[in-house]
């Protein structure tokens, strides 16, 4: 076992053309989007792009935040149906069937933070959406609506929606935290911050969050961590221009992905596996590692 | 002599008694029938007469029915040559055909066949020298020797000299027979001409002789079994003088296999063996010994061969000990090892070993011979001394320790001081084995150097458990272990490699999923530093002058030479400034390669302001206070950016390029342009291609391709990278004396004025430089140290290059002249191959030159 690790892969390919930061990222599955899957990014200049994976070209841009950043993307089960949150302090419902962009409605928000929404999805047409209120951060949820939140602070905090109330509440970081994920299957979730430790929590029947492992990162700054999908592996977004790949039962590192000339603001699977980044040198790669069984 | 083991005297009284009784009244009749037979050969034309005549005669050869007749032995010994010379006088293709159906033939050659084979060879040998040209006779004899050789009778002829022999005139009938044999490929090349036949070209018939004397020495051990005594003496000297004749290769190939296999069970044959080398004349000793030891495959063998020769014999004491060991050096190491294994082998050679050893040591140690001795000489010596070390025990080696030590730092100090990088190397590898034997509990002192071919070798020749030991005995078991091993281990890896695959199956689909997942490599996964990196030239300089910050002052010495390409004109306005702090910068941090980058920064701060900064570190070469190693990086540094001011092409390429060693992270728009850069080229092609077969031109000829052109930047500046380097080089400094101790800079001084006068080819101040730079190299010429005289060589090969012609031949002819002569005398002389090769290299450049002047003078 001299040199037992092969070199890191390169990406699968690398999309230009946002002309700023990409901000965030969100996959369209393909059961949702018109046949072909796509890819929706938000960029620091405001504009929404719309991506094929299949000719890697653009196919719209959405401009609906008069020039402020995108924050957060994410479409509803229901398909044609995107959310978007600006820093215009803004959340707008896009209508994408049939070849339409148009707002179909808007939320005043009132967080100037990074905090980003969440949705769940209760039934075909019924969905709750967590917005960002002052001093908030993110989220997930069960049977009875939990929902999970990241302050700036460094602590996780689980609130129960319908009761109003703190569930329970760790301080896991040191820095705010800046992204986290759950994963309801294995009741654990990962979050990252602005400092150098990944955490990993777990939640318990009691409802209440309990530390369960801690994972020192080379360079300090986590944009964004998320989950595949097959709750196999988790990519962090890093300040330091990597993407790291993890394997998420044992936080075993995987990978370490440097392509990226400038700090990596977010990371997004695709339900087949398929893994994207987007920077702030302006680039969104997309890589393709452990496919998915 | 050698005796038999049984002892019977009376063997020779037996052999002895004819030779003593005088007149006999059968001899007179063999005498008047030989008498008779010569003259019917002589004189008659009658087939049956000459038949019947030769029948009586062959009876008294023996091989018929007839009983030993007494007459026999004065037959042979007396009138056998002048029968067989008066046959060869018969020999005409007419006298021959006498008898059609080749019976005369037959047994005309049956004489010289059958007969005693050292009259018969002599006679044999004698006609052919005597019969001249071409001709019918010549070849008939020299076609009967062939068969005579084939035939085995050498053999015989060498064995019949190995008998007791007590003719008075035995000694010059040997010599004569020896002189005969051992030169017979010479006086038949000599007689023969163009016809010579194959079996006697050399490089057959040595390796037969060689045959011929193992058969000889079969039939001696016979001999001895059977209780004859013999004497081997004629065979060591025909070994002996074969050998001096420089045929040892031929022979001992042939003879030294066998006897390695006779050997090994026979302490007969060991002694007969032994007794052959101890016979070789003392003239033929160094040949043969030499020969010998080549040819034995291993120590134990060599010592079954030559027995304790080296104890008694004071010869082959002086041939084994000195003379191979410190008078020659081509020999092979294997050669080296047997001849030293030898030594070791048994107890009463060992004291010589251990002489050898200190002896060896003593050479190694004088500093003389380190800068006098070549360097092929140098390794030759280490090696015996490593191979002799791997020899001796450890209660040998502490008795002598004291003498060794004082060598091995003797030698150590003048090597280390050396300013050739593979003498330093002997020096360290050396020094390091002998401090491990003497001291083999105390700390290893450990020398660094490059791990090279060289050292491996001698490093495996110094680790005890010498090659002996594993000879061909324990080589087999071994090897058929690893035979049998393997197999067993292979089908253990695959049992293991299959187990991630069987195990999926039964156990929980949870803990299979690590197995999935291949880790990448992550050893790129470092901290990162971009945020402490310098962005302007002037913060670069005070970061590395102020910073306590080390992380920033590393970043700064990473990104200098970047910074110095991109922004030229605010280099200049420090140039000297950051070239003075550069060059005093000292490695504060453990940071890799942090001479190189240092080196880098330097050359881009030369290349930018070259006459500033190269007028300040010229300067600083002959400055109060340097280390010999910044006196050195300021000529790598000026060699450096010369090459780069001298071509432009490459000065664009390094400003592009930006700091190397900063990777992808600092410099984001070139990590992205450089897949493109080298993708360009392609596309271009591409496009071109297709413009060009799309294109009609209507214009003749192939499309040219322009060649970027550009000034010579270093014409301007060369003045300045040169001249001061040559003012002071005469005046000693108290710390810096570069004609004293200092000699190693004095070397790099003379490689770096070479490559400077290289580099300023087509330049104006050519001349004057090669002008300058031959007077220093006159100044030097005879310096003890290699080194620079491979840089005063190579500094007048540079001259010859970059000066132009007529230039050369109107302004310096006196010096070329000069050099000539000195060149010669090197290219002949000098003890390193390196300094030859160059001095051949020189003067085959004034060829060329005394070429181009006939040719401009000519039309």
């Amino acid at each position: 076992m001299a040199a037992p690790f092969p070199p890191p892969p390169g990406p699968r390919f690398v999309l230009r053309g946002t002309q700023s930061p990409v901000n965030t990222l969100h996959f369209c599955p393909a059961s949702q989007a018109l046949g072909n899957p796509l890819l929706f990014s938000g960029s620091q200049s405001g504009l929404v792009h719309i991506w094929s994976l299949q000719t890697r070209r653009t196919v719209a841009a959405l401009n609906g935040h008069k020039g402020q950043g995108v924050t957060w993307l994410k479409t509803l089960p229901q398909g044609h149906q995107l959310l978007s949150q600006g820093r215009d302090l803004r959340l707008c419902l896009w209508d994408l069937a049939e070849g339409r962009n148009t707002i179909m409605d808007t939320v005043q928000l009132d967080s100037v933070g990074f905090c980003k929404s969440s949705v769940l999805a209760r039934g075909q047409l019924c969905w709750m959406l967590a917005v960002p209120g002052k001093g908030s951060d993110e989220t997930n949820s069960s049977p009875r609506p939990l929902l999970l939140a990241g302050y700036e602070d460094g602590s996780v905090t689980l609130w129960d929606i319908l009761e109003r109330k703190v569930c329970s509440r760790i301080a896991c970081h040191e820095e705010p935290v800046m992204g986290l994920d759950f994963d309801s299957q294995k009741a654990k979730g990962v979050s990252g911050s602005a400092g150098k430790v990944l955490a990993v929590w777990s939640l318990d029947g009691q409802q209440s969050l309990q530390v369960y492992k801690t994972h020192e990162l080379t360079n300090p700054g986590i944009a964004e961590v998320t989950i595949r999908p097959d709750h196999k592996i988790l990519a962090t977004a890093g300040w330091d221009h990597r993407i790291r790949v993890f394997h998420w039962r044992t936080m075993k590192p995987l990978a370490v992905l440097a392509f990226h000339s400038a700090s990596v603001y977010c990371v997004a699977f695709a339900t087949d596996g398929l893994l994207a980044a987007g920077s702030k040198d302006q680039r969104i790669s997309i890589w393709s590692l452990y496919p998915c069984s | 002599m050698l005796r038999s083991p049984a002892r019977r005297p009376s063997a020779d009284s037996s052999r002895a008694s004819p030779l003593s009784c005088k007149m006999d009244p059968a001899l007179s009749a063999v005498r008047l029938t030989v008498q008779e037979a010569i003259h019917t050969l002589s004189s008659s034309e009658d087939v049956g007469h000459i038949l019947s005549t030769l029948g009586t005669l062959k009876r008294y050869l023996g091989g018929t029915e007839d009983p030993a007749l007494p007459e026999k032995e004065e037959f042979t010994t007396i009138h056998f040559s002048a029968i067989l010379r008066c046959l060869v006088s018969k020999l005409s293709p007419g006298w021959l055909e006498l008898s059609p159906d080749g019976q005369l033939e037959q047994l005309w050659e049956s004489f010289f066949l059958d007969g005693p084979p050292d009259q018969a060879f002599l006679v044999l040998m004698e006609a052919i020298e005597s019969t001249a040209g071409p001709s019918f006779r010549l070849m008939k004899m020299a076609r009967l020797l062939e068969i005579f050789l084939s035939k085995g009778r050498v053999a015989a002829l060498m064995e019949e000299q190995c008998r007791p022999q007590t003719k008075p005139s035995f000694p010059l009938f040997q010599e004569t027979l020896l002189s005969k044999v051992v030169g017979l490929p010479d006086r038949l090349g000599n007689s023969l001409q163009q016809d010579n036949l194959t079996q006697f070209l050399p490089q057959n018939y040595f390796p037969l002789l060689g045959q011929e004397v193992v058969e000889v020495l079969k039939a001696v051990v016979n001999f001895l079994q059977g209780g004859l005594d013999c004497s081997v003496s004629f065979v060591s000297r025909v070994l002996g003088k074969v050998c001096i004749q420089g045929r040892k290769k031929e022979i001992l190939g042939v003879l030294v296999p066998q006897l390695t296999v006779l050997t090994q069970d026979s302490c007969l044959w060991q002694r007969v063996c032994w007794r052959l080398v101890e016979q070789v004349p003392d003239r033929a000793v160094e040949a043969v010994l030499t020969g010998l030891v080549e040819a034995a495959p291993r120590p134990e063998v060599l010592s079954r061969l030559l027995g304790n020769l080296v104890v008694k014999n004071k010869k082959a004491q002086f041939v084994m000990t000195r003379k191979l060991l410190f008078l020659q050096y081509q020999h092979t190491t294997p050669m080296l090892q047997s001849l030293l294994g030898y030594l070791a082998v048994d107890s009463q050679r060992r004291p010589l070993l251990i002489q050898v050893l200190k002896e060896l040591l003593e050479t190694w140690g004088n500093s003389s011979a380190v800068r006098h001795a070549p360097l092929e000489q140098q390794c030759y010596i280490s090696k015996a001394i490593l191979v002799c070390l791997a020899h001796l025990g450890e209660p040998e080696l502490q008795d002598i320790q004291d003498e060794l030590l004082a060598s091995m730092m003797a030698g150590v100090k003048c090597r280390l001081d050396s300013s050739l990088p593979p003498v330093r190397r002997l020096g360290m590898i050396v020094a390091e084995v002998i401090s491990s034997r003497i001291h083999p509990e105390g700390p290893p002192l450990k020398f660094q150097y490059e791990d090279d071919e060289m050292s491996r070798e001698m490093l495996a020749l110094a680790t005890p458990g010498p090659a002996g030991a594993c000879s061909s005995e324990t080589g087999g078991p071994s090897l058929a272990s690893v035979v049998t091993e393997t197999p067993v281990e292979t089908p253990e890896k695959t049992v293991d490699s299959d187990v991630p695959s069987v195990q999926p199956q039964g156990s929980d689909s949870e803990l299979d999923s690590d197995d999935e997942f291949i880790p990448y490599d992550m050893s790129g996964d470092k901290e990162l530093k971009s945020s402490k990196e310098p962005r302007y030239i002037r913060d670069c300089l005070e970061a590395l002058t102020t910073s306590e910050d080390m992380e920033r002052w590393e970043a700064a010495l990473n990104v200098l030479e970047g910074l110095v390409y991109r922004s030229p004109e605010a280099t200049r306005e420090v140039s000297v400034e950051l070239a003075k702090v550069l060059l005093h910068l000292e490695e504060k941090t453990c940071m890799a390669e942090f001479e190189q980058l240092r080196q880098r920064a330097l050359v881009a701060v030369t290349v930018t302001d070259p006459e500033q900064v190269a007028k300040y570190l010229t300067t600083q070469f002959y400055g109060l206070n340097y280390s010999l190693r910044q006196r050195m990086d300021i000529l790598d540094v000026l060699v450096l950016a010369a090459q780069a001011l001298s071509r432009p092409r490459s000065l664009q390429r390094l400003s592009q390029h930006g700091p190397p060693g900063s990777g992808t992270l600092c410099a984001p728009a070139l990590a992205s342009s450089q897949p493109g850069n080298a993708a360009t080229p392609d596309w271009q092609v591409v496009v071109e291609e297709r413009i060009k077969s799309k294109t009609r031109r209507f214009s003749k000829g192939c499309p040219r391709r322009e060649l970027t052109g550009g000034p010579n930047e270093f014409n301007s500046v060369a003045g300045y990278f040169f001249f001061p380097l040559l003012q002071h080089f005469d005046r000693p400094l108290v710390t810096f004396d570069l004609l004293g101790d200092d000699q190693l800079v004095l070397g790099r001084l003379a490689h770096t004025l070479a490559s400077l006068m290289y580099l300023a080819v087509n330049t104006t101040v050519a001349v004057p430089m090669g002008k300058a730079l031959l007077e220093f190299v006159w100044a030097l010429r005879f310096h003890v140290d290699t080194y620079v005289r491979r840089g005063l060589l190579s500094a007048v090969s540079s001259v010859l290059l970059s000066v132009p012609t007529e230039r050369l031949l109107g302004d310096l002819p006196d010096e070329l002249l000069e050099a000539r002569s000195w060149l010669a005398d090197v290219a002949e002389k000098d003890v390193d191959e390196d300094c030859r090769e160059l001095a051949m290299r020189a003067l085959l450049l004034l060829e060329r030159l005394r070429d181009k002047l006939l040719s401009i003078s000519s039309p």
